[in-house]
């Protein structure tokens, strides 16, 4: 059920959020050991907020355009006396305290947050194998990924367990696991979703957007999310984008680009989705040109100098002083790296440590700065392919979701799952990851429209056609897994229930 | 160019970022590292010499409030989340060395 017909249906009185959060809450119960999503099911603030959504409503006021609508948060999303991890060990006990701005939104529009999800530690990998609680599994099929880093939060609407969640992107963990577990995945223009509250990986880069089962159901959460914050000094002052797609203009006079450099490189399997998306568009009334930016080339590279470099800086933090872990040691120097080297996993370290490097005298001009140039190389390239075109087209991934333990040792060929995604992050613009088919393995495969700063309505307008077009055979839910897959479970294992808050960690 | 990340190098990284990495640690950070700055290669051999850098994607500027006193978080609910309080502050080990 879409999250439109749900806060319809409480709104009017049709529905009680309490029987919709109940009905989330036993889907998770049910499917969550398989899947992992979670790291924390919060259900009895889940049931008594929706309670309160009720009570609103037999009163005679509005609740919110998200009355009673069940939503997922990524656990690097701050929430007020509720334990936020980033999936990692250093954070270990503690509780923020203070909401982040769009878990305050949410609740403001009538919202209900059922969890937290899992996440590569710090949002920092393309698999959610990172995080230190345990891989999360695809829906779609249990031996594989669900890609990353918002893996958990893609499952948990892939799975059925919630019909929104939130994400955050910085290089595409929105977009690709959305794409990997067949749903509407976003990152909206940098600047338009208040980073607040939000724990940093790359600020510059950093951006919160929703995961959906449809396009509409995008909009209507980003609306909810968006919109100018005071609290975040790179918050645009501008109003949020409307909560409405505007579908039935038709594409008459849209002009649309292939973008070669999201399309040759790609498993042939995909690429053909992404072709047979354009031969939509174009049957639709579009404009549909093949496009080459070649710039585009130099994303990852640059990329994974600049976030890294980002990382570090905002990884210094985590010294054992103020907030979670912290390893006794005799003096302050030797705590630090005792807690740091006890709390990071391998990944946030090799990630520290290029950064650093980046940045070291020496090495600064070389790496740090050149990528800085890049990234300006990269934000020209798509200035002048949008002088020609509305939105560029290309995939949202280069392949369908991977084996679990597929790519864990080889961490060069687990950052090139984030190329076709890393140059809108590079730009800081709206892209958006929409099912399209299945690949020759039957999994899901996305195909990723990308648009100016601040063009979100022409994007979701375009989505949304390709939403129509797709194809809908094929892609089923889990769990299609009839072996034991090859990577074991973390320490924490998978949730045994949710009967009570807190009872999935 | 070709990069210079040898293991030493990753060692004194490592202890400038405040990780204590073990020998068997060292050797694969060093070949992980070393194969991502191989693949940047592509990037540090471009000549931008004439190329601006762009460190954020919208021109970022100072953002000034009136100043006008407001709440602040609880000191209580922060210092809730420390490994170590004393006094209402974070307490930490020793800083400098032992007095002579």
């Amino acid at each position: 059920m879409s999250a439109q017909a749900i806060a319809d249906d409480v709104r009017s009185g049709r529905r009680s959020a309490r029987s919709v959060v109940e009905s989330s809450l036993a889907a998770v119960a049910a499917g969550d050991g398989d899947v992992h999503a979670f790291l924390l099911v919060t259900a009895d603030d889940a049931l008594a907020a929706a309670d309160r959504v009720d009570e609103r409503v037999a009163a005679g006021e509005d609740p919110g355009p998200l009355a009673g609508v069940p939503v997922a948060l990524k656990d690097n999303l701050c929430t007020k006396g509720v334990p936020t991890t980033c999936g990692s060990r250093i954070l270990d006990g503690w509780r923020p305290p203070y909401d982040a701005t769009v878990v305050d939104r949410l609740r403001a529009a009538g919202a209900v947050v059922v969890g937290k999800t899992n996440l590569d530690e710090f949002a920092m990998g393309s698999s959610t194998e990172n995080s230190a609680f345990g891989p999360t599994r695809n829906p779609r099929d249990t031996s594989r990924v669900p890609g990353g880093s918002s893996g958990g939060s893609a499952a948990a609407v892939a799975a059925g367990f919630v019909p929104l969640a939130l994400g955050s992107d910085t290089g595409g963990s929105i977009r690709q696991p959305a794409a990997f577990c067949g749903v509407v995945g976003m990152k909206p223009t940098y600047g338009t979703v208040s980073r607040y509250g939000l724990v940093a990986f790359a600020s510059s880069l950093d951006q919160i957007g929703p995961f959906a089962t449809s396009v509409a159901d995008a909009a209507l959460l980003l609306a909810a999310i968006a919109g100018h914050d005071p609290c975040d000094s790179t918050s645009l002052d501008r109003p949020a984008p409307p909560g409405l797609v505007d579908a039935d203009a038709g594409l008459s006079g849209l002009r649309v680009g292939v973008c070669a450099e999201l399309v040759d490189g790609v498993a042939p399997d995909v690429a053909k989705r992404v072709r047979q998306a354009a031969d939509a568009l174009a049957a639709a009334g579009a404009t549909v040109v093949d496009l080459a930016v070649p710039e585009l080339r130099y994303g990852l590279s640059a990329y994974y100098l600049l976030a890294p470099a980002e990382a570090s800086s905002n990884l210094a933090r985590y010294d054992g002083v103020r907030f979670g872990l912290r390893v006794p040691a005799a003096d302050v120097t030797a705590m630090n790296t005792a807690t740091r080297t006890a709390g990071f996993g391998a990944e946030v370290k090799r990630r520290i440590m290029l950064g650093t490097y980046a940045l070291s005298a020496g090495y600064y001009d070389a790496y740090y700065g050149q990528a800085q140039r890049v990234r300006t190389l990269v934000i020209r390239a798509f200035d002048r392919a949008y002088q020609q075109v509305d939105v560029l087209l290309g995939a949202t991934a280069p392949s369908t979701a991977f084996p679990l333990g597929d790519r864990v040792d080889d961490p060069m060929a687990m950052y090139l799952s984030d190329v076709c995604t890393i140059p809108s992050n590079l730009a800081g613009h709206p892209a958006i990851s929409v099912p399209f088919g299945t690949g020759d393995d039957g999994l899901p495969v996305g195909v990723q429209i990308l648009a100016p700063a601040l063009a979100e309505p022409t994007l979701f307008k375009v989505a949304a056609a390709i939403e129509a077009a797709a194809p809908t055979a094929g892609v089923g839910l889990g769990p299609h897994a009839s072996e034991e897959p090859a990577v074991e479970e973390g320490r924490s294992g998978a949730p045994g229930g949710v009967a009570g808050t807190e009872a999935a960690r | 160019m070709t990069n210079p990340l040898g293991r030493d190098e990753v060692a004194h990284v490592a202890q400038l970022a405040r990780l204590e990495l073990t020998e068997e640690e060292l050797d694969r950070f060093t070949g992980q590292l070393a194969q991502v700055l191989d693949h940047a290669a592509d990037v540090a051999g471009l000549d931008l010499a004439d190329v601006p850098p762009t460190a954020h994607p919208l021109p970022v500027s100072n953002v000034l409030r009136p100043d006008r006193p407001v709440p602040s978080l609880d000191r209580a609910d922060v210092l809730a989340g420390a490994p170590e309080v004393e006094d209402h502050r974070f307490r930490v080990p020793r800083i400098l060395g032992e007095a002579p």
